[in-house]
Protein backbone atom coordinates (compact mmCIF):
# COMPACT_ATOMS: atom_id res chain seq x y z
CA UNK A 1 0.00 0.00 0.00
CA UNK A 2 0.99 3.41 -0.78
CA UNK A 3 0.31 6.10 1.81
CA UNK A 4 -0.86 9.64 0.40
CA UNK A 5 -1.55 12.91 2.33
CA UNK A 6 -4.38 14.30 0.98
CA UNK A 7 -2.63 17.46 1.27
CA UNK A 8 -0.70 16.93 -1.97
CA UNK A 9 -3.76 16.53 -3.61
CA UNK A 10 -4.88 20.01 -2.29
CA UNK A 11 -2.16 21.38 -3.13
CA UNK A 12 -1.79 20.08 -6.70
CA UNK A 13 -5.91 21.22 -7.50
CA UNK A 14 -4.83 24.80 -5.88
CA UNK A 15 -2.25 24.70 -8.81
CA UNK A 16 -4.09 23.77 -11.44
CA UNK A 17 -6.96 25.42 -10.64
CA UNK A 18 -4.91 29.02 -10.97
CA UNK A 19 -3.19 27.56 -14.32
CA UNK A 20 -5.73 26.64 -16.26
CA UNK A 21 -7.28 29.52 -15.96
CA UNK A 22 -4.39 31.89 -16.96
CA UNK A 23 -2.66 29.93 -19.83
CA UNK A 24 -4.76 28.18 -22.38
CA UNK A 25 -4.04 24.66 -23.41
CA UNK A 26 -1.63 24.53 -26.52
CA UNK A 27 -4.22 22.51 -28.28
CA UNK A 28 -6.66 25.37 -28.37
CA UNK A 29 -3.63 27.76 -29.21
CA UNK A 30 -3.13 25.66 -32.40
CA UNK A 31 -6.49 25.34 -33.20
CA UNK A 32 -7.16 28.92 -33.44
CA UNK A 33 -3.80 29.47 -35.29
CA UNK A 34 -4.48 26.74 -37.85
CA UNK A 35 -8.52 28.16 -37.61
CA UNK A 36 -6.98 31.59 -38.74
CA UNK A 37 -5.92 30.43 -42.36
CA UNK A 38 -8.99 28.88 -42.39
CA UNK A 39 -11.83 30.86 -41.57
CA UNK A 40 -13.64 32.06 -44.71
CA UNK A 41 -15.50 35.03 -42.73
CA UNK A 42 -13.27 38.59 -42.20
CA UNK A 43 -15.02 39.22 -39.07
CA UNK A 44 -14.54 35.65 -37.89
CA UNK A 45 -11.01 36.12 -38.63
CA UNK A 46 -10.76 39.37 -36.66
CA UNK A 47 -12.40 37.54 -33.91
CA UNK A 48 -9.80 34.27 -33.97
CA UNK A 49 -7.07 36.81 -33.94
CA UNK A 50 -8.45 38.68 -31.15
CA UNK A 51 -8.91 35.37 -28.67
CA UNK A 52 -5.20 34.70 -30.06
CA UNK A 53 -4.29 38.76 -28.62
CA UNK A 54 -6.07 37.88 -25.62
CA UNK A 55 -4.77 34.65 -24.26
CA UNK A 56 -1.54 36.20 -24.88
CA UNK A 57 -2.46 39.04 -22.63
CA UNK A 58 -4.02 36.45 -19.71
CA UNK A 59 -0.24 34.47 -19.51
CA UNK A 60 1.57 37.59 -19.59
CA UNK A 61 -0.34 39.57 -16.75
CA UNK A 62 -1.46 36.28 -15.46
CA UNK A 63 -5.32 36.76 -15.05
CA UNK A 64 -7.60 34.71 -16.54
CA UNK A 65 -8.51 34.35 -19.95
CA UNK A 66 -12.06 34.73 -19.48
CA UNK A 67 -14.29 36.48 -16.54
CA UNK A 68 -15.98 33.42 -16.44
CA UNK A 69 -13.63 31.17 -14.49
CA UNK A 70 -15.92 28.40 -14.24
CA UNK A 71 -17.17 25.63 -11.81
CA UNK A 72 -14.75 22.99 -11.20
CA UNK A 73 -15.28 19.53 -12.06
CA UNK A 74 -12.82 17.04 -11.24
CA UNK A 75 -12.90 13.31 -12.13
CA UNK A 76 -10.07 11.71 -9.86
CA UNK A 77 -9.04 8.11 -9.87
CA UNK A 78 -7.76 6.47 -6.89
CA UNK A 79 -5.87 3.42 -7.39
CA UNK A 80 -6.84 0.64 -4.87
CA UNK A 81 -3.51 0.46 -3.63
CA UNK A 82 -3.80 4.24 -2.07
CA UNK A 83 -4.37 4.32 1.42
CA UNK A 84 -5.26 8.01 1.86
CA UNK A 85 -4.09 9.87 4.96
CA UNK A 86 -4.13 13.47 6.46
CA UNK A 87 -7.77 13.89 6.05
CA UNK A 88 -10.91 13.78 3.77
CA UNK A 89 -10.16 13.79 -0.07
CA UNK A 90 -13.04 16.04 -0.86
CA UNK A 91 -12.50 18.24 1.45
CA UNK A 92 -8.63 18.68 0.42
CA UNK A 93 -10.54 19.38 -3.24
CA UNK A 94 -12.47 22.02 -1.96
CA UNK A 95 -10.02 23.38 -0.10
CA UNK A 96 -7.62 23.50 -3.03
CA UNK A 97 -10.25 25.04 -5.36
CA UNK A 98 -10.93 27.74 -2.47
CA UNK A 99 -7.21 28.71 -1.82
CA UNK A 100 -6.25 28.71 -6.06
CA UNK A 101 -9.86 30.80 -6.55
CA UNK A 102 -8.79 33.36 -4.03
CA UNK A 103 -4.99 33.87 -4.59
CA UNK A 104 -5.58 33.61 -8.30
CA UNK A 105 -8.28 36.61 -8.34
CA UNK A 106 -10.32 34.00 -9.98
CA UNK A 107 -14.06 34.56 -9.73
CA UNK A 108 -16.51 33.04 -7.31
CA UNK A 109 -19.41 32.09 -9.33
CA UNK A 110 -21.16 29.19 -7.13
CA UNK A 111 -24.04 29.73 -5.46
CA UNK A 112 -24.42 27.05 -2.48
CA UNK A 113 -28.58 26.74 -3.26
CA UNK A 114 -30.09 26.61 -7.00
CA UNK A 115 -32.96 28.34 -5.45
CA UNK A 116 -31.92 30.26 -2.41
CA UNK A 117 -28.92 31.33 -5.04
CA UNK A 118 -26.05 33.11 -2.20
CA UNK A 119 -22.89 32.98 -3.38
CA UNK A 120 -20.51 30.43 -1.70
CA UNK A 121 -17.97 33.03 -2.19
CA UNK A 122 -15.16 31.15 -2.17
CA UNK A 123 -16.04 29.03 -5.55
CA UNK A 124 -16.64 25.82 -3.88
CA UNK A 125 -17.80 23.03 -3.82
CA UNK A 126 -16.93 21.45 -6.98
CA UNK A 127 -18.41 19.42 -8.94
CA UNK A 128 -16.28 15.66 -8.03
CA UNK A 129 -16.33 12.24 -9.41
CA UNK A 130 -14.64 9.75 -8.34
CA UNK A 131 -12.94 6.09 -9.54
CA UNK A 132 -11.32 3.44 -8.07
CA UNK A 133 -8.63 1.91 -10.39
CA UNK A 134 -5.98 -0.29 -10.34
CA UNK A 135 -2.35 0.76 -9.17
CA UNK A 136 -1.03 3.01 -6.84
CA UNK A 137 -1.64 6.18 -8.23
CA UNK A 138 -4.25 9.37 -7.59
CA UNK A 139 -5.04 11.35 -11.01
CA UNK A 140 -6.83 13.94 -10.70
CA UNK A 141 -8.35 15.76 -13.67
CA UNK A 142 -9.81 19.27 -13.27
CA UNK A 143 -12.01 21.23 -15.65
CA UNK A 144 -12.99 24.79 -15.00
CA UNK A 145 -16.44 24.75 -16.76
CA UNK A 146 -18.07 27.89 -17.58
CA UNK A 147 -21.55 28.26 -17.75
CA UNK A 148 -22.71 29.93 -21.05
CA UNK A 149 -21.45 27.04 -22.77
CA UNK A 150 -23.12 24.71 -20.08
CA UNK A 151 -26.31 26.02 -20.53
CA UNK A 152 -26.06 25.49 -24.23
CA UNK A 153 -26.30 21.26 -23.31
CA UNK A 154 -28.86 19.00 -24.15
CA UNK A 155 -30.22 15.60 -23.25
CA UNK A 156 -31.97 13.01 -25.38
CA UNK A 157 -33.49 9.62 -24.64
CA UNK A 158 -33.02 8.18 -28.53
CA UNK A 159 -34.95 5.21 -29.76
CA UNK A 160 -32.33 2.35 -30.80
CA UNK A 161 -33.96 2.69 -34.16
CA UNK A 162 -32.76 6.48 -34.50
CA UNK A 163 -29.65 4.99 -34.63
CA UNK A 164 -26.40 6.90 -35.44
CA UNK A 165 -28.07 9.07 -38.04
CA UNK A 166 -30.56 10.08 -35.14
CA UNK A 167 -27.60 10.84 -32.53
CA UNK A 168 -25.60 12.84 -35.58
CA UNK A 169 -28.91 14.91 -35.88
CA UNK A 170 -29.68 15.36 -32.28
CA UNK A 171 -25.91 16.58 -31.43
CA UNK A 172 -25.93 18.91 -35.01
CA UNK A 173 -29.32 20.52 -34.16
CA UNK A 174 -28.14 21.24 -30.15
CA UNK A 175 -25.35 23.31 -31.80
CA UNK A 176 -27.10 25.03 -34.37
CA UNK A 177 -30.09 26.20 -31.54
CA UNK A 178 -27.25 27.16 -29.58
CA UNK A 179 -25.85 29.58 -32.08
CA UNK A 180 -24.11 32.73 -30.86
CA UNK A 181 -24.52 31.75 -26.99
CA UNK A 182 -21.77 29.53 -25.96
CA UNK A 183 -19.25 31.54 -26.97
CA UNK A 184 -18.07 29.41 -30.63
CA UNK A 185 -15.99 28.47 -31.87
CA UNK A 186 -16.42 25.58 -29.23
CA UNK A 187 -15.37 22.53 -28.20
CA UNK A 188 -18.21 19.67 -28.29
CA UNK A 189 -18.09 17.00 -25.53
CA UNK A 190 -20.97 14.14 -26.45
CA UNK A 191 -21.61 11.16 -24.88
CA UNK A 192 -23.82 8.32 -25.90
CA UNK A 193 -25.38 4.97 -23.79
CA UNK A 194 -25.28 4.11 -20.48
CA UNK A 195 -28.07 6.07 -18.55
CA UNK A 196 -29.41 9.70 -18.69
CA UNK A 197 -26.65 10.36 -16.02
CA UNK A 198 -24.02 8.24 -17.30
CA UNK A 199 -24.24 9.83 -20.93
CA UNK A 200 -24.19 13.12 -19.25
CA UNK A 201 -21.14 12.02 -17.18
CA UNK A 202 -19.36 10.60 -20.10
CA UNK A 203 -19.97 14.02 -22.40
CA UNK A 204 -18.43 16.13 -19.71
CA UNK A 205 -15.18 13.66 -19.68
CA UNK A 206 -15.29 14.06 -23.10
CA UNK A 207 -14.33 17.37 -22.86
CA UNK A 208 -11.44 16.79 -21.01
CA UNK A 209 -9.75 15.15 -24.43
CA UNK A 210 -7.44 17.34 -25.88
CA UNK A 211 -8.70 18.26 -29.34
CA UNK A 212 -6.33 16.29 -30.88
CA UNK A 213 -7.12 13.10 -29.31
CA UNK A 214 -9.59 10.67 -31.34
CA UNK A 215 -11.92 7.90 -29.79
CA UNK A 216 -10.09 4.71 -30.26
CA UNK A 217 -13.24 2.97 -31.77
CA UNK A 218 -13.01 3.44 -35.47
CA UNK A 219 -16.86 4.28 -36.12
CA UNK A 220 -16.59 6.44 -33.40
CA UNK A 221 -13.89 8.41 -34.63
CA UNK A 222 -15.61 8.30 -37.76
CA UNK A 223 -18.48 9.73 -36.22
CA UNK A 224 -16.58 13.01 -34.38
CA UNK A 225 -14.89 13.79 -37.97
CA UNK A 226 -18.24 13.67 -39.72
CA UNK A 227 -19.85 15.80 -36.43
CA UNK A 228 -17.16 18.44 -37.13
CA UNK A 229 -17.62 18.87 -40.45
CA UNK A 230 -21.41 19.20 -40.32
CA UNK A 231 -20.98 21.58 -37.41
CA UNK A 232 -18.81 23.92 -38.89
CA UNK A 233 -21.22 23.48 -42.34
CA UNK A 234 -24.21 25.35 -40.44
CA UNK A 235 -22.53 28.57 -40.90
CA UNK A 236 -22.51 30.03 -36.99
CA UNK A 237 -19.00 30.77 -36.62
CA UNK A 238 -16.65 32.57 -34.36
CA UNK A 239 -19.24 34.30 -31.93
CA UNK A 240 -21.81 33.58 -33.98
CA UNK A 241 -21.32 36.03 -36.50
CA UNK A 242 -20.76 33.99 -38.99
CA UNK A 243 -18.12 31.81 -40.48
CA UNK A 244 -16.50 28.45 -41.34
CA UNK A 245 -14.84 27.82 -37.46
CA UNK A 246 -17.80 26.71 -35.29
CA UNK A 247 -16.16 23.80 -33.47
CA UNK A 248 -13.01 23.62 -32.87
CA UNK A 249 -13.45 19.69 -32.09
CA UNK A 250 -16.05 17.03 -31.37
CA UNK A 251 -14.83 14.49 -28.28
CA UNK A 252 -17.30 11.73 -28.23
CA UNK A 253 -17.79 8.74 -25.80
CA UNK A 254 -19.91 5.78 -25.76
CA UNK A 255 -20.64 3.25 -23.25
CA UNK A 256 -22.76 -0.01 -22.94
CA UNK A 257 -26.61 0.70 -22.90
CA UNK A 258 -29.40 -1.07 -22.24
CA UNK A 259 -31.88 -2.85 -25.27
CA UNK A 260 -34.12 -0.63 -24.86
CA UNK A 261 -32.19 3.34 -25.30
CA UNK A 262 -30.04 4.61 -26.57
CA UNK A 263 -29.33 7.93 -24.55
CA UNK A 264 -27.43 11.12 -25.45
CA UNK A 265 -26.26 13.70 -24.28
CA UNK A 266 -23.81 16.89 -25.60
CA UNK A 267 -21.93 18.88 -23.69
CA UNK A 268 -20.72 22.24 -25.25
CA UNK A 269 -17.49 23.99 -23.97
CA UNK A 270 -16.60 27.46 -25.20
CA UNK A 271 -13.43 28.31 -27.00
CA UNK A 272 -12.25 28.70 -23.26
CA UNK A 273 -11.88 25.12 -23.00
CA UNK A 274 -9.85 24.90 -19.52
CA UNK A 275 -8.30 21.42 -18.18
CA UNK A 276 -5.39 20.00 -16.62
CA UNK A 277 -4.55 16.81 -15.08
CA UNK A 278 -1.64 15.63 -12.13
CA UNK A 279 -0.74 12.27 -11.48
CA UNK A 280 0.34 11.64 -7.59
CA UNK B 1 -13.41 48.63 -41.53
CA UNK B 2 -13.49 52.12 -39.66
CA UNK B 3 -14.75 51.80 -36.24
CA UNK B 4 -17.15 54.27 -35.31
CA UNK B 5 -16.75 56.07 -31.91
CA UNK B 6 -19.11 56.60 -29.19
CA UNK B 7 -19.70 58.26 -26.06
CA UNK B 8 -21.92 57.83 -23.68
CA UNK B 9 -24.97 58.96 -22.95
CA UNK B 10 -26.15 58.01 -26.04
CA UNK B 11 -28.80 60.04 -27.63
CA UNK B 12 -32.03 59.06 -29.88
CA UNK B 13 -30.15 60.60 -33.35
CA UNK B 14 -26.79 58.58 -32.37
CA UNK B 15 -29.03 55.60 -32.08
CA UNK B 16 -30.38 55.65 -35.31
CA UNK B 17 -27.97 56.24 -37.12
CA UNK B 18 -26.45 53.00 -35.97
CA UNK B 19 -26.72 50.41 -38.29
CA UNK B 20 -26.61 46.41 -37.24
CA UNK B 21 -22.59 45.60 -38.62
CA UNK B 22 -21.06 48.65 -37.35
CA UNK B 23 -17.90 48.48 -35.06
CA UNK B 24 -17.32 50.47 -32.44
CA UNK B 25 -15.39 52.06 -29.95
CA UNK B 26 -17.29 53.04 -26.96
CA UNK B 27 -16.13 56.00 -24.58
CA UNK B 28 -17.43 57.29 -20.81
CA UNK B 29 -19.67 55.56 -18.76
CA UNK B 30 -21.12 51.78 -18.79
CA UNK B 31 -23.52 50.65 -15.73
CA UNK B 32 -22.79 46.47 -15.34
CA UNK B 33 -25.48 44.42 -14.97
CA UNK B 34 -26.51 40.90 -15.24
CA UNK B 35 -28.97 37.54 -13.65
CA UNK B 36 -29.62 38.68 -10.21
CA UNK B 37 -28.77 42.34 -10.56
CA UNK B 38 -31.77 42.53 -13.16
CA UNK B 39 -34.19 40.74 -11.10
CA UNK B 40 -33.58 43.58 -8.36
CA UNK B 41 -33.31 46.80 -11.22
CA UNK B 42 -37.04 44.87 -12.31
CA UNK B 43 -38.25 44.56 -8.67
CA UNK B 44 -37.36 48.42 -7.83
CA UNK B 45 -38.91 49.29 -10.75
CA UNK B 46 -42.29 47.53 -10.18
CA UNK B 47 -42.36 49.06 -6.20
CA UNK B 48 -41.89 52.58 -7.44
CA UNK B 49 -38.49 52.58 -5.67
CA UNK B 50 -35.75 54.99 -7.17
CA UNK B 51 -32.61 52.99 -9.01
CA UNK B 52 -29.08 53.22 -7.97
CA UNK B 53 -28.78 54.97 -11.40
CA UNK B 54 -29.97 57.26 -13.88
CA UNK B 55 -30.87 54.53 -16.95
CA UNK B 56 -31.86 57.22 -19.71
CA UNK B 57 -29.27 57.10 -22.49
CA UNK B 58 -27.24 54.76 -20.62
CA UNK B 59 -25.73 51.09 -21.65
CA UNK B 60 -26.13 48.57 -19.26
CA UNK B 61 -23.18 46.02 -19.63
CA UNK B 62 -23.91 42.56 -18.94
CA UNK B 63 -20.87 40.99 -17.19
CA UNK B 64 -19.55 40.21 -13.97
CA UNK B 65 -16.16 40.54 -13.60
CA UNK B 66 -13.31 38.56 -12.10
CA UNK B 67 -12.00 40.67 -9.11
CA UNK B 68 -8.99 43.27 -9.71
CA UNK B 69 -5.23 42.33 -8.79
CA UNK B 70 -3.34 44.53 -6.44
CA UNK B 71 -3.27 47.55 -8.75
CA UNK B 72 -5.63 46.83 -11.37
CA UNK B 73 -8.62 48.85 -12.14
CA UNK B 74 -10.40 45.43 -12.83
CA UNK B 75 -10.25 41.73 -13.91
CA UNK B 76 -11.20 39.72 -16.69
CA UNK B 77 -14.49 41.31 -17.95
CA UNK B 78 -16.14 39.85 -20.99
CA UNK B 79 -20.02 39.43 -21.68
CA UNK B 80 -21.74 37.49 -20.35
CA UNK B 81 -24.79 35.23 -22.29
CA UNK B 82 -27.87 38.23 -22.69
CA UNK B 83 -30.74 36.02 -23.17
CA UNK B 84 -30.95 35.20 -19.32
CA UNK B 85 -31.84 38.79 -18.82
CA UNK B 86 -34.58 38.87 -21.74
CA UNK B 87 -37.71 38.99 -19.46
CA UNK B 88 -36.03 41.49 -17.27
CA UNK B 89 -35.12 44.37 -20.44
CA UNK B 90 -38.93 45.84 -21.14
CA UNK B 91 -38.80 47.96 -17.44
CA UNK B 92 -35.33 49.18 -18.67
CA UNK B 93 -36.06 50.15 -22.20
CA UNK B 94 -39.20 51.82 -21.35
CA UNK B 95 -36.78 54.03 -19.12
CA UNK B 96 -34.90 55.07 -21.74
CA UNK B 97 -32.00 52.48 -21.52
CA UNK B 98 -30.31 52.67 -25.20
CA UNK B 99 -27.27 50.12 -25.62
CA UNK B 100 -27.11 46.72 -24.05
CA UNK B 101 -23.34 44.99 -24.04
CA UNK B 102 -23.59 40.99 -23.90
CA UNK B 103 -22.84 38.16 -26.42
CA UNK B 104 -25.92 35.90 -27.73
CA UNK B 105 -29.36 36.21 -29.21
CA UNK B 106 -32.24 38.30 -28.45
CA UNK B 107 -36.31 37.48 -27.94
CA UNK B 108 -38.76 39.05 -30.12
CA UNK B 109 -40.12 40.97 -26.90
CA UNK B 110 -36.62 42.74 -26.74
CA UNK B 111 -36.05 43.54 -30.10
CA UNK B 112 -39.33 45.02 -30.29
CA UNK B 113 -38.84 47.04 -27.05
CA UNK B 114 -35.53 48.33 -28.87
CA UNK B 115 -37.66 49.28 -31.92
CA UNK B 116 -40.32 50.73 -29.83
CA UNK B 117 -37.74 52.67 -27.49
CA UNK B 118 -35.15 53.17 -29.95
CA UNK B 119 -32.09 51.04 -28.53
CA UNK B 120 -29.07 48.90 -29.79
CA UNK B 121 -27.76 45.87 -28.75
CA UNK B 122 -24.08 45.55 -28.89
CA UNK B 123 -22.01 42.26 -28.72
CA UNK B 124 -18.50 42.27 -27.57
CA UNK B 125 -16.27 39.33 -27.15
CA UNK B 126 -17.00 36.42 -25.69
CA UNK B 127 -13.89 34.94 -23.92
CA UNK B 128 -12.49 37.73 -24.53
CA UNK B 129 -12.21 38.96 -20.68
CA UNK B 130 -8.32 39.67 -20.35
CA UNK B 131 -8.13 42.15 -23.65
CA UNK B 132 -11.62 43.46 -22.68
CA UNK B 133 -10.15 44.49 -19.06
CA UNK B 134 -8.08 46.93 -20.98
CA UNK B 135 -10.40 49.27 -21.71
CA UNK B 136 -11.72 49.82 -18.34
CA UNK B 137 -10.23 52.87 -16.95
CA UNK B 138 -12.18 53.09 -13.60
CA UNK B 139 -14.63 50.45 -11.75
CA UNK B 140 -16.70 51.56 -8.77
CA UNK B 141 -19.20 49.07 -7.31
CA UNK B 142 -22.33 51.54 -7.27
CA UNK B 143 -25.17 49.24 -5.67
CA UNK B 144 -25.74 45.78 -4.28
CA UNK B 145 -22.46 44.73 -3.24
CA UNK B 146 -23.72 41.52 -1.60
CA UNK B 147 -23.84 39.76 -4.86
CA UNK B 148 -20.26 39.76 -5.51
CA UNK B 149 -19.76 39.79 -9.01
CA UNK B 150 -22.91 40.44 -9.55
CA UNK B 151 -23.06 43.83 -7.80
CA UNK B 152 -23.65 46.73 -10.32
CA UNK B 153 -20.48 48.89 -10.96
CA UNK B 154 -20.20 51.96 -12.58
CA UNK B 155 -17.22 51.53 -15.25
CA UNK B 156 -15.16 54.13 -16.80
CA UNK B 157 -14.50 52.90 -20.44
CA UNK B 158 -12.03 54.40 -23.44
CA UNK B 159 -12.67 52.63 -26.60
CA UNK B 160 -14.58 49.03 -25.87
CA UNK B 161 -14.83 47.38 -28.65
CA UNK B 162 -18.12 46.06 -29.95
CA UNK B 163 -20.31 45.23 -32.42
CA UNK B 164 -23.82 46.29 -33.29
CA UNK B 165 -25.66 42.98 -33.22
CA UNK B 166 -29.40 44.41 -33.40
CA UNK B 167 -29.89 48.01 -34.64
CA UNK B 168 -33.33 50.46 -33.92
CA UNK B 169 -34.69 49.10 -36.55
CA UNK B 170 -34.31 45.19 -35.46
CA UNK B 171 -31.51 44.17 -38.11
CA UNK B 172 -30.05 41.15 -36.86
CA UNK B 173 -26.46 40.64 -37.38
CA UNK B 174 -26.50 37.08 -36.49
CA UNK B 175 -29.46 36.14 -38.53
CA UNK B 176 -27.95 37.88 -41.84
CA UNK B 177 -23.57 36.55 -41.48
CA UNK B 178 -24.84 33.05 -40.68
CA UNK B 179 -26.85 32.14 -43.14
CA UNK B 180 -24.02 33.96 -45.64
CA UNK B 181 -21.99 30.66 -44.23
CA UNK B 182 -24.62 28.28 -43.84
CA UNK B 183 -24.10 25.47 -46.54
CA UNK B 184 -27.18 23.09 -47.65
Amino acid sequence: MREINVSIIREAVQKMCVDMNYYIGADIKKSFEDNYKTEASPIGKAIILDLIENSKIASDKQVPICQDTGMIIAFVEVGQEVVLVGGDISEAINEGIRRGYGEGYLRKSVVSDPLIRQNSKDNTPGVIYYDIVAGDQVKIKLAAKGFGSENMSRSKMLKPSDGIKGVESFVVETVSLAGPNPCPPIVVGVGIGGTIDKAAQIAKKALMRDLESASEHEHIKALEERLLEQINDLGIGPQGLGGTTTALGVNVEIYPTHIAGLPVVVNINCHASRHLETVI
Amino acid sequence: MSKIRLTTPLTNDVVNRLKSGDQVLISGTVYTGRDAAHLRLVKAIEEGESLPFEVEGQIIYYVGPAPAKPGEVIGSCGPTTSYRMDDLTEPLLALGLKGMIGKGERNQTVVDGMKNHRAIYFAAIGGAGALIANAVKESTVIAYEDLGPEAIRKLVVEDLPAIVVIDADGDNLYETERAKYQKK
